[in-house]
């Protein structure tokens, strides 16, 4: 199994007709078993298609041409249009938003988040690549074209949770190479607020049998790795962890980002030490490097212990 | 972004907070008339972008005009943590009854804004929290629900405060949080809220003594208004560390076309020079140097496919830093990023400054879309390069040991 998405899982594209979008959508169609993807908005292009998606002004008019509920979106639109277009994904009724745009300002980030929760909707991103299950299916630029995607991610027994979009490549193909498959990898997203953290996927990998550890990768700023450290020590996880952390060297330089928008050492909280000492404590492993992941994980899942 | 507090407290005035009748000048002279303006004792404060500006000297107080202008003239010359003032702020000394503190900023986790109150101001709120917790109330408020008054009633409230001081204070910490939304701040702080002393009406009334405020960068484009009233350029970023002209050029690199990005060059002063990206595979990659014993000359990012031209660009704008004897080519797996796009890139930087490709880069480690084409073109000009199956760590390890065999 899988979480998220799966073979069935039908979804839309909203601003289709873009440069980046456009490869998207053959990334998606080509992948796996092929993505159903159902339809894509642009305003003012209704009736044109891209790569045999036929494209629509609005999101009401691709959900009454599927003629049932579209279970989730890709949006690629401008910053300045995100909100608009999350909202209208949302008011029709699409319950997985995965927003690939950077740049978004976090106010606007909040109220997206904020609707979806109202309408039992889940937001993934801002700014990242999307969702991959090997073999299967992917919805967004996760991995790339479907023949690299094929080749750093296979299916198997681990989740993987990524703030940085290409880490999650890096890191899914390791596994691979070492036997490692991947059950879902998600993107995301490197701002400080995204639509959902490493805690907030956790119960949903805790439900999928087919997983049996989880591989994350961090970095500093934010409180997001405080917040899993917290939701896998009351929960008792059944799921072993392992984390990787980039950016140690941010510690050295407070108030600066690099890499992510979210990565700004704002408090003693947001430094790499900091969060390694924390997630330490929870009893999930901190690797040095990412050739040491797999063997670390695989030794966690043989102890049948989590911590 | 940050703002100097003389902006900030432009912000809070006109958004209907009160505060002192202070004056903001560049020339100490000017301080002197600001002061005779006020008529009675002052403080003069630095208008630099750091903190511990009291331990450092660049908040002084004067009884008259003439040494307003005298501590004026020190202060505009003094230097503080690497930032010259701006200017200096001349302020009313106020009759100060107590000092609070009214904050808003953002929970990450919750996804929304966190008001924070204090009877217990003046000090860092941080401070407090930990030393005296019940005096520090916190409420979040929707993202999508107008703000309304009994919010910020209820946050003032739980600290214990009440009676007169509870009703004056409510539009003060409305008026913060609505500003926080409208202006998409990521900071808005006022500390100290004074209450001044003496009898009503004047007495018992509130002032912002002091504002802190921060604009998400992401976010100035639609508030160009207001940054235009303030005299804040575009060009200005305010970044912790301002720009070096190493940094500057590199920004002009990645300006030169919009494909793509090869830039975010950050300048560190060591030997080894780094063509590296994307977000995550940088600040992984910069890591590993670094534990390996390697010295940095630049911290970058590639990624998004960027132009020949740009890549070409990056290498040479590193390969002609001082000090850079080799430059390692490495990124993550890359799916969008061409690899043949990047190699073309760095080998045209190396031959157009008349370098040996072979000898300049220690090392080209960029797996994914393209790599056949791109693996073929090094092997042409004798670069050393690797696939997948060699790790980022393991290519990092590889550049600093070409570095340090190599003639210092």
């Amino acid at each position: 199994m899988s979480i998220l998405i799966d073979a069935d899982t039908t979804f839309i594209v909203q601003g289709i007709t873009g440069r980046e979008a456009v490869n998207l959508t053959r990334e998606c169609l080509d992948y796996g078993v092929g993505a159903k993807v159902v339809g894509g908005v642009t305003p003012g292009r209704l009736g044109r298609e891209v790569h045999g998606v036929p494209v629509f002004d609005t999101v009401a008019q691709a959900v009454a041409h599927h003629g049932a509920q579209i279970d989730g979106s890709v949006v690629t639109v401008p910053p300045a249009f995100t909100k608009d277009a999350v909202f209208e994904a949302i008011e029709n009724g699409i319950e997985l938003i995965v927003i690939v745009t950077e740049r978004i300002p976090r106010g606007d980030v909040a109220q997206m988040v904020e609707l979806a929760t109202l309408r039992k909707a889940r937001i993934i991103g801002p700014n990242c690549l999307g969702i991959i299950v090997p073999d299967v299916i992917k919805m967004g630029g996760i991995g790339g074209p479907a023949r690299n995607a094929a080749q750093a991610y296979t299916p198997g027994p681990i989740g993987v949770i990524s703030r940085s979009g290409g880490m999650t490549t890096e890191m899914s193909s390791t596994l691979s190479a070492a036997g490692l498959g991947q059950s879902t990898a998600v993107s995301i997203g490197g701002d400080a607020i995204i639509g959902c953290s490493y805690a907030e996927l956790m119960p949903l990998f805790e439900a999928d049998e087919q997983t049996q550890g989880i591989v994350i990768y961090t970095e500093p700023g934010g409180r997001m790795e405080a917040e899993l450290a917290r939701w896998v020590t009351e929960n008792k996880s059944r799921l072993p962890i392992v984390a990787f952390m980039a950016g140690r060297f941010m510690d050295e330089m407070p108030g600066m980002s690099f890499g992510h928008a979210g990565t700004i050492v704002e408090g003693i909280q947001d430094t790499a030490s900091e969060k390694i000492a924390r997630l330490a404590q929870a009893g999930i492993t901190v690797a040095e490097r990412i050739e040491d992941i797999p063997g670390m994980i695989r030794a966690k899942i043989e102890q049948g212990s989590p911590v | 972004m940050r703002f100097f507090e003389y902006e900030a407290r432009e912000i809070v005035k006109r958004a209907g907070i009160p505060v002192t009748d202070y004056g903001f000048t560049t020339d100490a002279t000017e301080a002197a008339q600001i002061a005779q303006r006020i008529g009675g004792p002052t403080v003069i404060k630095s208008q630099v972008l750091t903190g511990g500006r009291m331990k450092a000297g660049g908040v002084k107080f004067a009884d008259t005009p003439e040494q307003a202008e005298a501590h004026a003239r020190d202060i505009l010359a003094l230097e503080i943590n690497g930032h010259m003032p701006r200017g200096v702020l001349v302020d009313p000394r106020a009759e100060v009854a107590q000092e609070y503190y009214a904050g808003v900023v953002w929970d990450g986790t919750r996804k929304q804004p966190v008001m924070i109150f204090s009877p217990v101001g003046g000090i860092d709120i941080e401070q407090v929290a930990e030393q005296q917790p019940d005096k520090v109330g916190r409420r979040h408020f929707s993202n999508i629900l107008p703000f309304s008054e009994f919010e910020a009633k209820e946050v003032i409230a739980a600290t214990g405060v009440t009676g007169a001081a509870l009703n004056r204070l409510v539009p003060i910490v409305t008026k913060l949080a609505r500003v926080f939304v409208e202006h998409d701040m990521t900071l808005a702080e006022i500390n100290p809220l004074g209450q001044l002393a003496g009898r009503s009406p004047i007495g018992g009334s509130f002032v912002a003594l002091d504002a802190h405020m921060e604009i998400e960068n992401e976010a100035r484009g639609r508030h160009k208004g207001l940054l235009a009233d303030l005299g804040v350029g575009d060009e200005e970023t305010r970044q912790a560390r301002e720009a070096t002209p190493f940094e500057l050029a590199g920004e002009e690199v990645d300006a030169q076309d919009h494909r793509g990005v090869a830039g975010n060059v950050t300048e560190f002063d060591g030997n080894l020079g780094l063509v590296i990206g994307a977000g995550g595979g940088s600040l992984t990659l910069f890591d590993a140097v670094r534990a390996h014993g390697g010295k940095p000359a630049n911290y970058c990012e590639i990624g998004g496919n960027p132009s020949v031209a740009k890549a070409c660009g990056l290498a040479k704008l590193v390969l002609q830093k001082p000090g850079v004897e080799r430059i390692a080519v490495m990124m993550s797996i890359v799916s969008n990023t061409r690899v043949d796009i990047v190699a073309r890139g760095v080998i045209k930087a190396c031959l157009e400054l008349g370098m040996d490709p072979a000898e300049k880069i220690a090392i080209f480690r960029i797996p994914g879309a393209w790599e056949e084409e791109g693996f073929k073109i090094l092997e042409k000009y004798g670069v050393e390069y690797a696939d997948r199956s060699v790790s980022l760590n393991e290519a990092a390890r590889r550049a600093v040991e070409k570095i340090q065999g190599a003639p210092a």
